[in-house]
């Protein structure tokens, strides 16, 4: 009989390398970060927002010691299976200033050389770092103001409330079995009296029980109807309500001139914002609007991929978006958020500044926050740009110029960069 | 419980507990019966892939400080393996008492058994019973340390913050291979044997006073003073730079002296698994080979069992030769078990050959030799003693040496009368640690003016340092020692071939 002990270990929490592998992220923090943009221009961005390969030079994970350098003096080497080789003999050394005839890499664990070092971050993690010195303009107080709203919500009965809680029908209900419960006592007792008085032969001893019975039959008359031991109040607990609700509007041009690339531009923002949205809040909604000559709400697939073009008029689109934005997502209950992407052609210089003055009364009043983004080469300001310069002071309003992929994520960061947030001034 | 039943359970490929429990108390009985190994208790613990890679990532040990280091071999291991890459190893062992293995839960029956087997009996009795595992590690205390390490460097975190705690364990951590003691240092006296010696030395002295040396001139006197004021520190080179650091270094705060310590405990602790990588993995499987072969030959498994075994046996003692795209080296299984085996057949079937080769083997008890061997030697002395012209026949063993001021590798030796002693010279060298760890000594500290510290890296064959990761080491040494350092790469004559500062 030996002493050993075997265990089973497979229900034991896996990830004790969680920490490390943390502390070993944070030492190539540096590096991930410059790979995000990099993630950004080649991958489609709904696969880069389920995380992705990062790759890490060595520099900064290497491990320095003290070593020989393999390519110096002299070093022997002993090697099995000898096939041709005689005492003395002579073989040309390779280009690559290999170590001997054969030689492997000398590992046991091939093909882990670090020249290829590849982190692979979670979607978690990539989000963690792709937005992790962002935040939207107004967040912080919304944030607050959610975390503190409770809801009530029934939870059972109650002995003492408020009487406007009152619940009759439970109260009731009580009531009756207190009632049928005492009138059953009575009744026995009543019973056992008659018993009693029919069987009396004393006529004094009759009287005192007759006068008895009388004084149980009145009690029986009357039982009160209610009793505070009845009354049952409906009872609530207040849960915390996440109002943390967004709704996020993409408003996009579908002309004629929005050529495949500016619609993947505006994709890939869209996305982004998206996944940005999605860190923040527990909800998230997206409605989608495309317009041409006419504004319309579709679902995700055909908004970018219709086929469906014409010229281009914009403000149907804002006014839809109010419009829609008034029907369901009531402002005290939901974050509005607004995108535009354009090339900047405008039917007519009257649409544009129609455009801008419905920004100005409607629209910005009501979001969070509006970003609009012209996808177009600098230098070249769009109709609606220009009319839109004018609002560029309001403080929950950015726009940006974008032509490029590579340029998606440099606007983005500085579209939502941290500021002081008016809120903490005033506080 | 009869043959019957342990053969109906070990056929059965999927294993339970009850199986486990069999195969450990069988190999066991074998092991002690038959092969007369001692061992410490066995832990035997059941992991997924998950901790596998956990495991590996801690060089087996349950716990450890936290390091980023660990988080990047996590990192590694885990896209070679889900990339298909790698393999994980069937169990891991780690040198404790007791003797914690890990078991991946898919092996199968025969896998368990060969892993228990191999394991818990043969490597189990060799951390026990090997003179370099007896004397540098203790199994008794490893475990309770490592936890005692990992709070002290989370509270170290916790005080003087991560960037500080992790800057000093880097600093160690490249100094790791320079923070082991390869001989006992003597023991401090104690108090009361000091003064003897103290009073010793004062009597010798009083003893051999001479009234004449008062009336030597002042130049003289001076000169004696000078000599002695220049007496230098360390009064002998010291190997151990880790230690020197801790016990020297002007400035260091405690707590960086205590994680020095901890780096170099560890350090210490897998000294030994460097040393007897071939010994280790040679006698686990000699000793798999035959404990499964005892339990077949008793009967207590089928053929069907024994033709998965020899399979796996096969796999592990699988050389590639040295012109196949597999080949990554001498595989150490292959090696040792070669070696191992040949202990045996000298003992019990000598030919003239062996009869010149090794007198003190013919006709003893094979047993009791492969214990001695198992148990006095390390690699390269064992190779050095055991390694017989039949198994570098059967290898085909030959030397190369690469020398770096030729254009052409050079065939020193192959396997022929002239070859036999030469290669096993050469690959005892190959596994002797200075052929991997550069001789670098702490020489000296300016003790008086700039508290330089001083390094000799004594060149051997020729070999240099590999310029950027000593000039990266350099600068982990200085952030230790907190005040300038060099380092000096020094040939035979004496010259500086390389020189290093910070």
């Amino acid at each position: 009989m030996s002493n050993s002990n075997i265990i089973d270990r497979r229900k034991n929490t896996k990830g004790k390398s969680i920490n490390n592998r943390q502390k070993f992220l944070k030492r190539v923090e540096g590096q991930i970060r410059k790979a995000i943009p990099d993630i950004l221009s080649q991958e489609s961005i709904k696969d880069a927002s389920q995380g992705g390969k990062v790759k890490v030079p060595i520099k900064g994970v290497k491990e320095p010691s003290f070593h020989h350098d393999p390519r110096s003096g002299r070093k022997q080497y002993v090697r099995p299976g000898n096939d041709k080789f005689s005492e003395g003999d002579r073989v040309p050394k390779p280009e690559d200033g290999g170590q001997g005839p054969g030689q492997g890499k000398g590992s046991n664990s091939p093909g882990t050389t670090e020249d290829d070092f590849v982190v692979i971050l979670s979607r978690e993690e990539f989000i963690k770092y792709f937005f992790d010195d962002l935040e939207l303009p107004n967040l912080v107080k919304k944030y607050m103001q959610s975390t503190v709203s409770f809801r009530n919500q029934r939870a059972g009965y109650t002995k003492n409330s408020i009487p406007s809680r009152l619940n009759i029908k439970t109260s009731y209900r009580q009531s009756l079995a207190r009632q049928i419960s005492i009138q059953g006592a009575y009744d026995a007792k009543i019973k056992k009296l008659e018993q009693q008085v029919a069987q009396a032969k004393d006529a004094t001893e009759k009287e005192r029980l007759t006068e008895e019975l009388e004084k149980y039959r009145k009690m029986r008359l009357t039982i009160p109807f209610f009793d505070d031991v009845d009354l049952r109040y409906n009872h609530y607990e207040r849960v915390p309500e996440p109002t943390t609700a967004a709704v996020m509007f993409c408003i996009m041009d579908v002309s004629a001139s929005m050529g495949y690339h500016e619609k993947d531009i505006a994709k890939r923002f869209f996305t982004l914002l998206y996944i940005f949205l999605t860190r923040q809040y527990q909800k998230v909604e997206i409605v989608f609007i495309r317009h041409h000559t006419e504004a319309k709400e579709v679902d995700e697939e055909e908004f970018f991929n219709s086929r469906e073009s014409g010229g281009t008029i914009v403000a149907p689109s804002l006014k839809l978006m109010t419009k829609i934005a008034r029907e369901r997502y009531s402002e005290n209950r939901w974050n509005i958020y607004c995108c535009q992407a354009s090339d900047g052609d405008v039917w007519s210089n009257g649409d544009a500044i129609e455009c801008s003055q419905l920004l100005k009364q409607e629209v910005l009043p009501t979001v969070q926050y509006m970003a609009y983004i012209e996808i177009k080469n600098r230098g070249l300001e769009g109709y609606l740009w220009h009319a839109y310069k004018r609002l560029r002071s309001q403080e929950n309003f950015a726009m940006r110029n974008i032509n490029d992929v590579s340029q998606i994520w440099p606007v983005f960061r500085a579209l939502f960069k941290k500021k002081d947030l008016v809120e903490d001034k005033a506080a | 419980m009869d043959k019957e039943k342990y053969r109906a359970m070990f056929s059965n490929s999927n294993w339970d507990f009850a199986t486990l429990q069999a195969a450990d108390e069988i190999t066991d009985w074998v092991g002690k019966e038959y092969f007369k190994l001692d061992t410490y208790p066995n832990q035997i613990e059941i992991v997924t892939s998950e901790q596998m890679l956990d495991a590996y990532a801690l060089v087996g040990l349950p716990t450890t400080y936290p390091h980023w280091k660990f988080g990047k071999d996590f990192v590694m291991n885990q896209n070679s393996y889900q990339k298909g890459r790698m393999g994980l190893s069937y169990e891991m062992v780690i040198n404790s008492n007791p003797c914690v293995s890990y078991n991946m839960e898919n092996n199968t029956t025969c896998m368990m058994v060969l892993v228990i087997a191999h394991a818990c009996q043969g490597h189990n009795a060799f951390f026990k019973n090997n003179y370099l595992f007896k004397e540098w590690t203790s199994a008794e205390s490893i475990l309770d340390y490592m936890v005692f390490a990992r709070d002290f460097v989370v509270r170290c975190e916790d005080e003087f913050g991560w960037e500080e705690v992790e800057g000093v364990l880097d600093a160690c951590h490249a100094l790791m291979d320079f923070g082991v003691d390869k001989y006992k240092k003597p023991s401090k006296l104690s108090s009361a044997k000091e003064e003897a010696r103290l009073r010793r030395l004062a009597k010798v002295k009083a003893e051999n006073y001479n009234d004449l040396l008062r009336t030597l001139p002042e130049g003289l006197k001076k000169q004696i003073e000078v000599t002695q004021k220049k007496a230098k520190f360390p009064k002998e080179p010291e190997e151990n730079i880790l230690y020197f650091i801790e016990k020297n270094a002007p400035k260091l705060p405690v707590w960086k002296r205590e994680l020095i310590r901890i780096v170099r405990k560890v350090a210490q602790y897998y000294y030994p698994q460097g040393m007897t990588k071939v010994m280790n993995e040679g006698f686990a499987t000699f000793m798999h080979y035959h404990i499964i072969n005892k339990l077949f030959d008793e009967g207590y498994l089928d053929d069907g069992f024994m033709l998965e075994f020899l399979k796996s046996h096969s796999g592990v003692i699988y050389q590639p030769q040295y012109n196949s795209p597999h080949f990554s080296g001498l595989n150490p299984y292959t090696l040792g078990f070669n070696i191992f085996m040949d202990i045996k057949r000298i003992c019990q079937e000598p030919t003239d050959e062996d009869r010149n080769w090794f007198p003190n083997l013919i006709g003893k008890d094979w047993l009791e030799e492969v214990h001695v061997a198992m148990e006095n030697f390390r690699d390269d002395s064992f190779i050095a003693q055991y390694l017989s012209p039949k198994v570098m026949r059967d290898m085909r063993l030959f030397s190369v040496l690469d020398d770096e001021d030729e254009e052409h590798y050079e065939i020193t030796s192959i396997h022929n009368e002239r070859g036999y002693r030469k290669i096993r010279e050469a690959l005892s060298k190959q596994h002797d640690r200075s052929s991997r760890v550069p001789n670098i000594q702490v020489e000296n500290v300016d003790t008086h003016k700039t508290s330089k510290l001083t390094l000799i890296h004594k060149i051997q064959n020729d070999r240099l340092l590999e310029e950027d990761e000593a000039e990266e080491t350099i600068r982990h040494l200085r952030y230790l020692w907190e005040f300038p350092v060099e380092l000096h790469s020094r040939n035979r004559a004496g010259i500086d071939e390389d020189f290093y500062e910070c």
